[in-house]
């Protein structure tokens, strides 16, 4: 299978511009001939259901939670990067492009990068037209904060509730839609297969999650935005439900799925307590700003923090990195808090957490300032974790938050079924090995407001689509192969429920393929996965029917799909011989422990082919051509 | 410690539903509320018997998704939190607790403590938006601000939508999440435009969907897990006036 990126070529800065006039328009009075269905209501999701209706389409959209206004961007706390260089700072389009392929330790496509950055100005506007409260200067202009990774100040915020004010933006949008008659919302519904006509997306088999009934839903082109797949890890920073069957699903009718091993590690969550844990909670990196991360100098101190003095005190952060400090991308500060740990540093009950610590900040700029920038955040802190970071410093840890790996979609976002395309977390294409902070917004808000609203016309306006009705054969098909897995999952009868087995799943792919990875590791990995999951589709207990609501027959479906995609997470990591971002193999580092990576012979998009469960997977490779931002090893010292 | 649930269990909106009695013999004080439902859901598959069906997603407060009454009260007795946020910290050995889905006639129960409140995503599409179409937007900077009032309209755009308000008030009113959404766009100057027409079209949807009449009792307030405060009530009630007199006049 040949890759074909579809990005333009020629200079840079025109290259959307002349893209987008490339494509081919449908006439507005014929848009509302065709159905687009919209998988997923966060960011993406919710922005492209929004401004496909507003243009015209028939939208289908569909969400697995009780609302729209629930999807999981709603968690994102810290802010969103516009390049609009309002401060007069050094900013400009040119930078956000350059640091967020850079902050991708270049495994990203410059061309994707270069439209997000142009379009990130963009956002902002649409964002306050639609009443976003962003944060405020007292003179009424818009505020700014610094995040990891860059040197300027570039990020637009509302308090600590950032990714929720969007969320709510583009929901209000969806709802002033439905409000219209333009789209027709089903919630509580879950996709659960591709339907796919003559090698073409025309649509999705989805399970009523109160009735449990199983509907099919037709459609001329089909899009995911169903975020990313963090939670194969069990524990980590996304909701519960967040989950990836409907990328999977997608990858199992023939998408193409690239970087799996991609995986974001977030530096600052709140620690595991116990074996009761169900999720991970982060907290924003925006706390770098003002909060020092520290551990004691000596081994197995285990002195209260305030009683530790200064000259005792390592501020490994700033040592290592004096020129962006505490303000390092996730991948460094992570696993630099990780090394610490295993050195016998760590903080806390288990060892395994270092402090960020406010009291410098307070000191510098009171107590009242702290309040105004992080008080909800620190609120959150003290209810879960019941000490007060005002007198004493957070206990923080790294937990899986992102994935930059997804379906392998071209400079259009459509994957490699026609009518198929992925935004959002879903796809894999603008942050090669490793996100910078608050990226994820701007990527979402950009796909759905601004970039597919623009390619899917040329799809539309081309495809030429045969009737296709509820009696077609590949419907039944799909239908069919629904109700057989469902049952399969209720007749196992077996022992065990489906949390443990997720649980054990979760802690295998962090210990084998998180933080760092070895192939030995992976090997091992490789050989348990398949005895658990053959365990799980033994000795499965889901209690309850199908015909009802039944949330434990919801998570087994889920979790017998990242037993699946854990498996192409491992091979994707055992096949790349490098260091990149979020993927350290720990037999390819520099000898001050820095990424060591491979650009002769890994500097290309790993995109997976599906050939059977027990098949191994076929490798495609895109590869990266770097003709802007010239490769070099990331240096943040 | 040990802990003594009792848990409104209902199979689908048909049943008629009962109370059950369950214990959770092992809970750490490091526990969040749902948590410890997890863990007493474990304890029933393991027993092969149905678990307690209850909505949550985000596990940070945030998502909105979460909730129901903890001995009468809307997210239970820690003030400002979502049942997600709760630990069990705040509860003691031996502890009786009586959970109960949300009550109101508008949020009928789907199953256990999962109740269906699509009546407010409802009120939002009737009005509770800026109808601004993507693309339009002139510079952000174009519109000024002032911080005072950014701050106020953040402080009502944090309603998370949980429905705790109508949950706990009497009238099973729905006017302080109204009431957030009123304040929150009517503060900003992008919200002037459709300020009339949107709290009347909000208010008649309101009715629709049976939520009650609000009588300032503030039971909303005081479970509020963000601290959405009253006054946004008697600004929804100012912009109801002003839109319906301005309508008559008009």
């Amino acid at each position: 299978m040949e890759l074909d990126s579809k990005c333009p070529s020629g200079p840079i800065e025109t290259r959307w511009d002349r893209g987008r006039f490339a494509l081919k328009l449908v006439n507005p009075a014929n848009k509302r001939k065709h159905t687009i269905i919209v998988v997923g209501t966060g960011l993406a999701g919710g922005s492209a259901a929004a401004t496909l209706a507003e243009l015209g389409y028939n939208i289908k959209s569909f969400c697995f939670q009780d609302s729209p206004r629930r999807a999981h961007s709603i968690a994102a706390q810290g802010g969103i990067n516009a390049a609009k260089n309002y401060h007069n700072d050094g900013d400009s389009i040119y930078r956000l492009f350059y640091d967020t392929v850079k902050g991708g330790d270049f495994r990203s496509r410059e061309s994707n990068v270069y439209r997000l950055a142009q379009i990130s100005v963009n956002i902002i506007d649409q964002c306050v037209a639609q009443g976003v409260p962003f944060a405020r200067e007292y003179s009424g202009y818009l505020d700014n904060r610094s995040f990891g990774g860059a040197q300027v100040s570039r990020t637009f915020y509302a308090r600590g509730q950032t990714g929720q004010q969007l969320l709510l933006g583009a929901y209000q949008a969806l709802e002033w839609q439905i409000g219209e008659g333009r789209v027709a919302m089903y919630p509580r519904s879950e996709m659960l297969d591709l339907i796919v006509i003559d090698g073409r997306a025309r649509g999705i088999v989805t399970r009523d999650l109160i009735t449990g009934k199983v509907e099919s839903h037709i459609a001329d082109a089909v899009v995911l935005a169903t975020g990313g797949y963090g939670n194969v890890y069990y524990l980590s920073t996304n909701a519960k439900g967040s989950n990836a069957t409907a990328i999977w699903r997608a990858y199992k009718r023939g998408a193409l799925f690239a970087n799996p091993c991609f995986t974001q590690i977030h530096p600052t969550c709140i620690p595991v307590s116990g074996e009761y844990q169900s999720k991970l909670t982060l907290m924003s990196e925006s706390l770098r700003n003002d909060g020092r991360v520290w551990v004691p100098l000596k081994k197995g101190d285990q002195r209260p923090p305030n009683q530790v003095p200064e000259p005792e005190r390592d501020y490994f952060l700033e040592r290592r990195y004096p020129s962006f400090g505490n303000l390092v991308p996730r991948d460094v500060a992570s696993r630099n808090a990780k090394l610490v740990c295993d050195e016998g540093r760590g903080v806390g009950a288990t060892g395994l957490a270092v402090y960020l610590d406010f009291r410098d900040a307070i000191e510098r700029l009171g107590r009242e300032t702290i309040t105004d920038r992080y008080g909800n955040l620190f609120e959150m802190y003290e209810r879960i974790a019941g000490e007060d970071p005002y007198q004493t410093p957070m206990r923080i840890f790294p937990a899986i938050h992102y994935t930059m790996g997804g379906l392998w979609v071209d400079y259009n976002l459509m994957t490699t079924i026609p009518g198929l395309y992925a935004i959002g977390e879903a796809n894999f294409s603008d942050h090669g090995a490793n996100r910078l902070g608050a990226s994820a917004l701007m990527q979402g808000l950009a796909d759905g407001y601004f970039v597919l609203p623009n390619t899917i016309n040329d799809y539309i306006a081309s495809a030429k689509l045969e009737k296709a009705g509820a009696s077609h054969p590949a419907v039944r098909e799909a239908e069919q192969q629904v109700a057989a897995r469902t049952k399969r999952l209720l007749d196992i009868q077996g022992t065990r429920s489906v949390d443990s087995y997720h649980r054990e799943l979760g802690k295998l792919m962090w210990d084998y393929c998180g933080m760092s990875r070895t192939a030995a590791g992976l090997k091992h990995a490789l050989a348990m996965i398949p005895e658990l999951r053959e365990q799980f589709w033994r000795d499965l207990r889901v209690v309850g029917a199908g015909e009802e609501l039944n949330q434990s027959l919801e998570k087994a479906g889920r979790v017998a799909d990242f037993f699946e995609l854990a498996e192409l997470i491992c091979i994707d990591a055992l096949e790349r011989n490098e260091s990149c971002g979020g993927h350290f193999r720990e037999e390819y580092q520099t000898a001050d422990g820095e990424a060591a990576r491979d650009d002769a012979n890994y500097s290309y998009a790993a995109a997976w082919e599906f050939r059977g469960v027990d098949a191994h997977p076929e490798l495609h490779k895109e590869p990266l051509d770097f003709e802007y931002v010239h490769p070099a090893q990331r240096s943040y010292k | 410690m040990r802990i003594v649930l009792h848990i409104w269990r209902q199979r689908n909106s048909s049943d008629k539903g009962r109370m059950v009695r369950y214990e959770v013999p092992t809970v750490s004080e490091h526990m969040s509320f749902l948590e410890m439902l997890d863990v007493l859901n474990e304890d029933l598959i393991a027993r092969n018997e149905d678990p307690v069906a209850f909505d949550s997603d985000c596990r940070e407060g945030i998502c909105g998704m979460c909730g129901c009454m903890v001995n009468g009260v809307a997210h239970g007795p820690l003030p400002g939190t979502t049942l997600c946020q709760l630990h069990m910290r705040h509860f003691k050995d031996g502890d009786e607790l009586y959970l109960e889905p949300w009550r109101a006639r508008a949020f009928p129960v789907i199953k256990d403590l999962i109740v269906d409140r699509t009546a407010f995503d409802r009120l939002i599409a009737a009005g509770g938006f800026i109808s601004v179409s993507t693309g339009s937007a002139p510079d952000g900077n174009a519109i000024l601000i002032p911080k005072h009032d950014a701050d106020r309209a953040m402080d009502a755009a944090a309603c998370i939508g949980c429905g705790a308000c109508v949950a706990m008030c009497p009238n099973a009113s729905a006017s302080l999440f109204m009431g957030a959404k009123i304040a929150h766009l009517g503060t900003l100057p992008q919200g002037q435009p459709e300020r009339a027409s949107r709290v009347l079209a909000m208010v008649a949807q309101a009715k629709e969907e049976t939520f009650g009449s609000c009588a300032n009792i503030g039971e909303c307030e005081a479970v509020c897990p963000k601290g959405i405060k009253l006054d946004v009530i008697g600004r929804m009630n100012r912009d109801f006036i002003r839109a319906s007199w301005g309508r008559s006049g008009a």
